[in-house]
């Protein structure tokens, strides 16, 4: 039946067009395997050698078998301190962006600081943090500067995130809100935060993955050392986190089993910072497939 | 838009039954929601502001001490010489800036074609159960913390390098900028792949129509129509390239000079400040000179970002 002849042209089309598929899932499958192989070398190093003792020992600077325990706890201490620093602030202009903001020249100008705020390197809120706390307050190398310097670092995703959220509700719930008479604020705090929670909290997560494992910041900020005490909730003792211990670790630290704790850190902060992001994110997709259903 | 509530009808009829100063309660419960609306709305805008005011710490912090640096050495100097020996007060910066862009260019030309064809094959090629796993993984991956990279780098990729080139060292560009591809291949390939889908299906339908097999439309109609937000994407990982600090200080061997082979230990802007600021005094020409170079970073992603704007405000202009 069919008078269609396929000339060479189109033969050699057909020919490279298989190629093509055949070549792009190859390069998928090697940089999926890739990404398996990577989370499998860091894992599968540190993870067996974990144990309760050393996620709560002390480090120690000489003999073998310190363990993490304070600096674990800076990295939780100063994250959350940095969240309650950042999340009123970044969420509120967020909001701000996406319901208030008036189309002129003056919200273009609050966008652009947005963006160009979000791409300023890390290692430079670092020096911004050196800059106001260790010279201008002459506080040295606190845990207060670290949350602060790294609360600045999180603002801008966090409004991008929030405007994103805010902006993806639809704006018939919106006009049904106004029509029982609503102020803006109660459409705002009873109907689109509700609806524009969920993307807002995994934007949170994040945040807070990001933040856990930031170390270009708080080196700068909260220095190379701790305490040494286990539970220091002084805002103004120095403050080492696990990612920068893990860097103290491989390049300074003299102990013999520096390799081992520096395999078990990078374990334990791929492990938490995949947890943050999964822990949220698991009930929020049983949310949505019932949604759908 | 905003009606403040204070005589809805049904309260009314419930307020009459309260003896005590019914029409006081209600009242003021108008003023309290009336107070709130507007009190929350100063909050929004004074957070965003909040949020300018950081950027302008920023540019002050960096650029007041970073003009100090002028006051003791010449411009000249500054951009156009590679000596780097603060000891005996050379501070000629030219090294870490040429560094900087070919360690970028080198990593763009690894993560561009990888990061792109795993775009095509998200958005294009694969099904759909498989996209739905893919994304996911690709979005843990923009997660895991700059310093484990670094980490893995230092202990895994720096000895292949070693015994597969037959260097003594391996520390250098090349490795740097592998660790950087892995680092922003996530990224690049997110957006590109929501450029990419964002593209209108008619499209791929007229050029289906005209016989054209599926790489024939990949190439010739999707990617030029999704150009600009690839452009865009590319430059974002440009960005985060030239800003990382942690990743690349473990791998490039930090040694102050221009690296003339892909294996010559080398230094870069970021981590040649992270590796001299904690040890320098803050009132020194060695400090307002890192400080010059951190304000040279503002600079060059500021720059960045300007570019990002062009090319999204036209793509804009184009869809009107």
């Amino acid at each position: 039946m069919s008078s269609f002849t396929p000339t060479r042209k189109n033969k050699r089309a057909l020919v490279w067009d298989k190629a093509a598929t055949g070549l792009f899932y190859a390069l998928g499958a090697c940089i999926l395997l890739f990404i398996f192989w990577l989370l499998y070398t860091i894992l599968s190093k540190g993870l067996p050698g974990i144990n309760l003792e050393f996620l709560t020992k002390l480090p120690e600077e000489i003999d073998v078998g310190g363990g993490i325990g304070p600096v674990l706890f800076n990295s939780f201490y100063i994250l959350i301190l940095s969240l309650i620093i950042s999340i009123p602030i970044g969420v509120g202009s967020g909001i701000y962006m996406a319901e208030y903001a008036p189309k002129n020249k003056f919200t273009e100008a609050l966008r652009m600081c947005v963006e160009t705020l979000s791409s300023v390197p890390s290692i430079v809120f670092g020096m911004l943090g050196l800059a106001i706390f260790a010279e201008y307050f002459d506080i040295g190398l606190t845990i207060l500067g670290a949350s602060v310097s790294l609360a600045f670092l999180n603002l801008p995703t966090l409004a991008r995130v929030t405007e994103e959220a805010v902006r993806a509700v639809p704006s018939d719930l919106r006009n049904a809100s106004y029509a029982l008479g609503t102020t803006k604020f109660q459409t705002i705090r009873t109907v689109v935060l509700p609806v524009s929670l969920h993307a807002i909290i995994t934007g949170i997560c994040l945040v807070a993955g990001r933040a856990f494992g930031e170390s270009a910041v708080i080196i700068l900020t909260a220095g190379l050392s701790t305490s040494g005490e286990m539970w220091d909730f002084n805002l103004f003792s120095p403050g080492e986190t696990l990612a920068v211990h893990l860097w103290y670790v491989q390049s300074e630290a003299i102990v013999e089993d520096a390799r081992q704790i520096a395999d078990k850190s990078a374990a334990v902060l791929v492990f938490v910072v995949l947890f943050i992001n999964l822990l949220f994110r698991v009930p929020l997709w049983f949310n949505n497939r019932k949604m759908k259903r | 838009m905003s009606t403040p509530v204070h005589d809805l009808p049904a309260q009314q009829g419930a307020m009459k039954k309260q003896p005590a100063h019914p029409s006081r309660w209600k009242r003021s419960r108008g003023t309290r929601v009336r107070i709130t609306n507007g009190l929350f709305k100063y909050y929004f805008l004074f957070s965003i502001l909040a949020l300018c005011f950081v950027l302008a710490l920023v540019i002050f912090f960096i650029g007041k001490t970073a003009f100090l640096t002028f006051n003791e050495i010449s411009l000249s100097q500054f951009f156009l010489s590679f000596d780097w020996t603060p000891e005996e007060g050379e501070f000629g910066a030219a090294s870490f800036i040429v560094n900087t862009f070919s360690l970028t260019a080198l990593t763009l030309l690894f993560a561009v074609p990888l990061s792109i064809g795993m775009a095509i094959l998200i958005a294009e090629i694969a099904p759909k159960w498989l996209k739905s796993f893919i994304r996911p993984i690709l979005d843990l991956l923009v997660g895991i913390p700059s310093i484990v990279y670094g980490y893995l780098g230092l202990t895994v990729l720096i000895p292949i390098i070693r015994s597969v080139s037959g260097e003594n060292l391996g520390d250098g560009l090349l490795a740097a900028s592998l660790v950087l591809t892995i680092m922003i291949l996530p990224t690049v390939s997110r957006i590109s792949d929501d450029a990419i889908s964002a593209v209108p299906k008619k499209y791929r339908e007229a050029a289906y129509a005209l016989g054209s097999t599926r790489l024939q439309v990949i190439m010739r109609v999707v990617l030029p129509a999704a150009g600009r937000g690839i452009a865009a994407a590319i430059i974002l990982g440009m960005t985060r390239a030239i800003g990382e600090t942690m990743a690349v200080v473990m791998v490039i061997g930090n040694t102050s000079q221009l690296a003339k082979s892909l294996f010559t230990p080398a230094s870069v802007l970021t981590s040649n400040i992270v590796m001299q600021i904690s040890n320098v005094e803050f009132d020194s020409t060695w400090n307002y000179a890192l400080h010059m170079m951190a304000f040279l970073l503002l600079v060059i992603s500021f720059g960045l970002i300007l570019i990002i704007r062009l090319i999204s405000k036209k793509r804009g202009d184009e869809a009107a």
